[in-house]
């Protein structure tokens, strides 16, 4: 009796992590340096504020450069992806970030062996793969995707940097 | 299209293949949950560890379900379509078969807990597997490689 409740348990809630998981998967998000500040307008005499902007700023969670990612940005945007061995989805997120690199001039694909930069990965606080930052001309990361995007979505937030 | 891809596989399968595994895999587990207590569970719980084994020591190819799928399935399938690389469902027997473990180590000291647990952690990777051919353990791999690395790489 146990056994079959457990059984019945397990398959809807795990149904409902996947259609979950489904629907919100590699949704570009915000995170601009607005977004960052956004959860604290509360205050008015706002010391929080800079004091956040701060230390976000302070790890390199807004902007990156070539030397940090090894390589050269695009002129106009970067799209980089933090890939691991083990990553189902990385290769199909490769073939549309590749694509729209290739169709959007100015625009830079990189690709980030995430094993082998911990250190960037606990930086940015990525978690699993593949995730997607989408920087400006600058290096600024205005937008991430946590899973495979969509490519109209990553056209879209391209769109946005552009 | 011709940057050197980290999740590039040397050796590729049908997708489907995994995820009919996966399917098999599902059935068996539920099996035994249902039976956990007596020996059907017990023998269920074996032949899929040595399956879950064979998939992550061995490779893919030596994956029992795996060659169901290659000699009965796949020749009556349309041709693949899509292929993915062979190292996520290795790993995904690897996280597997450390759940069977745990759950016949639940059978042997007689702690039914043990088993409950493991049998419904492995039960439900498997089903979002099979159901949306989301890997669990690929999941976890970053998040437990943040927490536990050292300098050494594996």
């Amino acid at each position: 009796m146990l056994g079959l409740i457990l059984l019945i348990a397990v398959l809807v809630l795990a149904s409902f992590f996947g259609l979950w998981r489904k629907k919100t998967d590699g949704t570009m998000k915000p995170v601009s340096s607005k977004a960052v500040a956004a959860p604290i307008p509360v205050a008015d005499d706002a010391p929080e504020v800079d004091v956040h902007t701060a230390s976000i700023a302070e790890h390199g969670g807004e902007k990156l450069t070539a030397e940090i990612l090894g390589s050269a940005l695009g002129t106009h945007a970067t799209l980089v992806q933090f890939s691991t061995a083990f990553c189902q989805p990385c290769r199909a997120t490769r073939r549309i970030l590749d694509e729209v690199a290739t169709m959007v001039p100015g625009t830079v694909h990189l690709e980030i062996d995430a094993e082998a930069h911990l250190d960037l990965v606990r930086q940015l606080d990525v978690r699993r793969t593949p995730t997607v930052l989408v920087l400006d001309a600058q290096g600024v990361i205005t937008k991430r995707a946590v899973g495979m995007p969509r490519k109209a979505d990553v056209i879209a937030a391209l769109g946005e940097v552009l | 299209m011709s940057t050197p891809g980290l999740c590039d596989p040397q050796v590729e399968v049908d997708v489907r293949g995994p995820r009919f595994a996966a399917a098999i895999t599902v059935v068996v587990l539920a099996a035994s949950l249902l039976t956990i207590g007596t020996a059907v569970a017990t023998t269920l719980l074996i032949i899929q560890t040595i399956v879950f084994g064979l998939g992550a020591f061995v490779g893919l190819k030596a994956q029992p379900y795996g060659i169901i799928f290659r000699t009965l399935v796949q020749p009556r399938l349309s041709p693949a379509t899509e292929f993915e690389a062979i190292a996520p469902p290795r790993f995904a027997a690897l996280v597997g078969f450390i759940f069977t473990v745990v759950a016949l180590i639940g059978v042997i000291t007689s702690v039914d807990a043990i088993t409950y647990i493991a049998v419904v952690g492995a039960l439900a990777a498997a089903f979002l597997n099979a159901a949306f051919g989301f890997c669990l353990g690929c999941e976890m791999f970053l998040l437990g490689k943040r927490v536990f690395s050292r300098p050494a790489r594996v």
